[in-house]
C-alpha cells in the first residue's frame, strides 16, 4: 500500500480528550476523493507523526466527525507482521478472529488504560483517500489491534465501551 | 470457624498489605478474599479472613498499622455468606462529563429493576468520569429494556452509557 499523498502537507492539529462529545458521535461517511478530505488523511498522518508512541489516530480525536483513520505500527515493539503508515476512509471490519485480551490506551484518553478484548486476525474494507481506491486488508496481532480502536473511533466508541470487566480500568503508569 | 472483615484505609507507602498479611498468618487467619486498591492515591484494602482469632485480638494486633495515625484500620465478625449466581451477569459502562448525581441515578435504574452489582469501579480522570459495573440481572428484567432507560437518564446526564452482556470464554 502506498504512503499517503506527498503533494499535500500534513497540518499538526490539536488531539481532543474525552469527554469531548465529537469522540462519542458516529463519523459520517465521507468521499476519500474529496480535497479536504485528503488534507484531513495528511493531517492525521503529520499528527499521529509528531506525538509519541502514538500508533493510529482517527478523525474524531482531531474534532472532525468522519470516517478517517491512520495507523502506523511499525515502531511499536509489540508489532509482529504490519503495512506501514496508511490512512483508511470509511472502513469496515469483513471478518475477525481469535480474540486475544490486552491492554490498551488511547490519546483521547491520556490518563487511563483498560484491558480489552480483540481480534487478533482480521480483515478490513475501506478507502484510499485521493484515490478511492478500494483496499482490503489483512491485519494480526497488534496491527489489527489498532485497526478496530480506529474503527470504533470513527463510529464513536472509545476503549471505555470495549473493556471486559469492572476492574479492567487502570491508572496509566507507562507513557509509551 | 469466625470469619472476620477487614479493612485498611489510609495514605499509601510501601509495605502496608506485607505488615498487615504478616500479623494475619500469625494469629492463624486465612485470607478467604481480598481487594485492594488505590484511590485518590489512597491505600483501600478489605479482606474476609477465616481463623479462630476473634475481632479484637486481630484489630489489637494490627495496631502497629494505626500508631502513628496514617492509616485506619477496622475489624468485624460476620457471618459466613453463600455465594449465589443471580441471573445473568452484565457489564454497564458510563463516562462523560464529570457532575454530581453520575452513580446515584444511573444505578437507580439498575436497582429499579432488581439488579445487583457485584464488582464495581469509578474514576475521574481530569474532566473524565468513568463508572464500570458488574450488573446481576434477575431472569424476569429486561435487559432491552433497562438499556433505554439507562439511555434515557444518561442522556439527561450528558453521559455515554452501554450495557453488555458479560461474556466469558472458557480455555
Ligand atoms: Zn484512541
Amino acid at each position: 500500500m502506498s504512503e499517503p499523498s506527498s503533494e499535500v502537507v500534513g497540518r499538526i492539529l490539536p488531539v481532543v480528550r474525552a469527554p469531548d462529545p465529537v469522540l462519542s458521535r458516529p463519523g459520517a461517511t465521507v468521499d476519500p476523493t474529496a480535497p479536504e478530505i485528503v488534507q484531513l488523511a495528511a493531517d492525521l498522518v503529520a499528527t499521529m507523526r509528531v506525538s509519541p508512541g502514538c500508533v493510529g489516530l482517527a478523525a474524531p480525536q482531531v474534532g472532525v466527525s468522519a470516517k478517517v483513520f491512520c495507523v502506523d505500527v511499525s515502531e511499536h515493539p509489540k508489532t509482529r507482521g504490519h503495512h506501514g503508515t496508511f490512512v483508511l476512509c470509511n472502513a469496515e471490519v469483513v471478518s475477525a478472529s481469535r480474540n486475544e485480551k490486552a491492554r490498551e490506551g488511547c490519546m483521547s484518553v491520556p490518563d487511563l488504560t483498560g484491558d480489552v478484548k480483540r481480534a487478533s486476525r482480521l480483515v478490513v474494507r475501506g478507502q484510499e483517500p485521493g484515490t478511492g481506491a478500494e483496499v482490503v486488508i489483512e491485519a494480526e496481532a497488534f496491527e489489527a489491534r489498532a485497526l478496530q480502536h480506529e474503527i470504533d473511533h470513527c463510529d464513536g466508541l472509545l476503549f471505555l465501551d470495549r473493556v471486559v470487566g469492572a476492574h479492567a480500568l487502570h491508572a496509566r503508569k507507562t507513557y509509551l | 470457624m469466625t470469619f472476620l472483615a477487614i479493612t485498611v484505609l489510609g495514605h499509601d507507602r510501601p509495605g502496608i498489605i506485607a505488615e498487615t498479611t504478616g500479623v494475619l498468618a500469625q494469629l492463624g487467619l486465612n485470607i478467604e478474599d481480598s481487594t485492594m486498591t488505590l484511590l485518590r492515591g489512597h491505600f483501600a484494602m478489605m479482606l474476609i479472613t477465616g481463623g479462630s482469632a476473634d475481632a479484637t485480638t486481630v484489630e489489637e494486633s494490627l495496631g502497629a498499622l494505626t500508631a502513628d495515625g496514617s492509616l485506619s484500620v477496622s475489624v468485624r465478625e460476620v457471618p459466613a455468606e453463600q455465594v449465589v449466581a443471580r441471573g445473568t451477569a452484565y457489564l454497564l459502562s458510563v463516562h462523560g462529563g464529570d457532575r454530581p448525581g453520575i452513580v446515584s441515578t444511573v444505578i437507580a435504574e439498575v436497582a429499579k429493576v432488581g439488579g445487583n452489582i457485584t464488582d464495581l469501579t469509578t474514576r475521574l480522570a481530569g474532566e473524565l468520569y468513568v463508572l464500570l459495573a458488574e450488573v446481576d440481572l434477575p431472569p424476569a428484567a429486561d435487559p432491552a429494556a433497562l438499556e433505554s432507560a439507562l439511555g434515557e437518564v444518561a442522556g439527561g446526564l450528558g453521559v455515554e452509557v452501554s450495557l453488555r452482556a458479560l461474556e466469558s470464554d472458557d480455555l
